[in-house]
């Protein structure tokens, strides 16, 4: 793996900033939405998807050359559906109050693309270490903008902080951003700010290539 | 014990699976940019979400829970439901070559849309009967094509708006979405 060394540092720094799973590349919606109603659930969601994506990657890494690219796809999944019920164990055991919080998103993990795509695109194909190091920076960038989200949802959304109360907005919280809606036009500011910054051109579609569906989906006219 | 009616209601409207549960977001942003794809995959995803009720409550109830194994929910159900939509997908192909070719296009997509294995679980977690699981199904299938089918329509009087640069695309789209999502509020509170 001497051609891996030298990069196995920029395989960690990529996945927070300049290839983050959520902001650039708009993968995982879905948990990216549902559970960052607070800046602790945003961390907790992010650490656990961390801990999946660090398990497949590794598993379905070190399992490259012995299943059959045909039959790769439900291999990957059960690959990271056991890793899901691993820590959902795990988090009923030890933090059942963040249990608690993420409810059935904790088992949605299994079906985030973030996880899919990476083992598609990178874990089969690259070494074990590679793919280690790619699944913390990919975890961590998702972390990162989990936190980011919940963040600025408690804050506006509260008037609080971590559970902290925050003053003058916690008397008077706008509602609005800790309900469904609020989430998506978060999403989509932060987004557009993201791009405002980096000066680059505006997403036009969904991180579509990192999903094993991209093919199908071209196929009925949605994702390209 | 809610009666049928409300369990279907409520999984359409005030817990409608996109706008307040936000499962089944990429195929939500990625496949309503015209009416006929977002209805064909509407019908697709209520179709195997009924499907995938239909057969996940049998062996979960039957052979999980009976040998205490409820833990291997989402690795069992995860599977059933891919090879189910395999399964499905060669039959229709077979059997019925006009839904096929509407329908067909659509079925792979749904295997990692987690608004199915999201009805699924959600159905043994509220401890719903067999007949109440296939009627949250159902209702969530439907809110599911009512959402892509109403926002196909936003989206495409979005086409002739002036958005600023930094908003083009994906950003203006999550942000009509929230203002869907606003309308679909005005809902809650109908069922306590």
């Amino acid at each position: 793996m001497a051609e891996n060394k030298k990069s196995l540092g920029s395989e960690i720094t990529k996945g927070i900033i300049k290839e983050n799973p959520t902001l650039v590349m708009l993968l995982g919606m879905c948990p990216t939405l549902a559970v960052t109603t607070q800046a602790s659930n945003g961390i907790g969601m992010g650490l656990a998807t961390t801990f999946v994506l660090l398990g497949s990657n590794i598993v379905i890494s070190a399992l490259r050359k012995v299943i059959p690219d045909k039959v790769r796809i439900p291999a990957f999944i059960v690959i990271i559906a056991s890793f899901v019920t691993l820590i959902g164990f795990l988090l009923e055991g030890f933090m059942p109050d963040l249990y608690d919080s993420l409810g059935i998103y904790l088992t949605l993990i299994t079906v985030n693309c973030i996880i899919f795509g990476r083992a598609e695109m990178f874990a089969s194909k690259n070494g074990i270490a590679a793919s280690a190091c790619d699944a913390i920076g990919m975890g961590a960038g998702f972390t990162l903008a989990l936190f980011i989200m919940g963040s600025i949802r408690e804050i506006l959304g509260a008037g609080q902080w971590f559970g902290m109360d925050i003053p003058v907005l916690h008397d008077n919280p706008m509602l609005l951003f800790i309900m469904p809606a609020g989430g998506f036009f978060t999403l989509g500011v932060i987004i557009a700010l993201v791009n405002k910054i980096a000066k680059r051109k505006p997403p036009q579609e969904l991180g579509c290539h990192g999903c094993p569906n991209a093919e199908a989906c071209g196929k009925a006219g949605g994702c390209q | 014990m809610k009666s049928l009616m409300i369990i279907l209601l409520s999984a359409m409207l005030t817990d409608n699976f996109v706008l307040a549960k936000f499962m089944g977001i990429c195929p939500f942003l990625g496949v309503s940019k015209k009416l006929d794809s977002a209805s064909g995959m509407g019908l697709a995803v209520t179709f195997v979400m009924i499907c995938a009720t239909i057969v996940t409550y049998p062996i979960h109830h039957g052979i999980l829970v009976p040998n205490g194994l409820e833990y291997f929910d989402t690795v069992v159900f995860i599977l059933v439901i891919a090879l189910f939509v395999q399964l499905v997908e060669t039959m229709l192909k077979k059997c019925v070559p006009s839904l096929y070719s509407s329908l067909g296009v659509y079925l792979p997509l749904i295997t990692t849309n987690c608004a199915v294995l999201g009805v699924t679980v959600l159905n043994i977690d509220n401890s719903y009967s067999f007949l109440q699981s296939i009627v949250n199904a159902l209702g969530g299938g439907l809110g599911f094509m009512l959402a892509l089918v109403i926002f196909s329509g936003v989206r495409k009087k979005m086409e002739y708006a002036d958005i600023p640069e930094t908003f083009k695309g994906v950003p203006a789209t999550l942000i009509a979405a929230s203002i869907v999502s606003v309308s679909f509020m005005g809902f809650s509170g109908l069922f306590s």
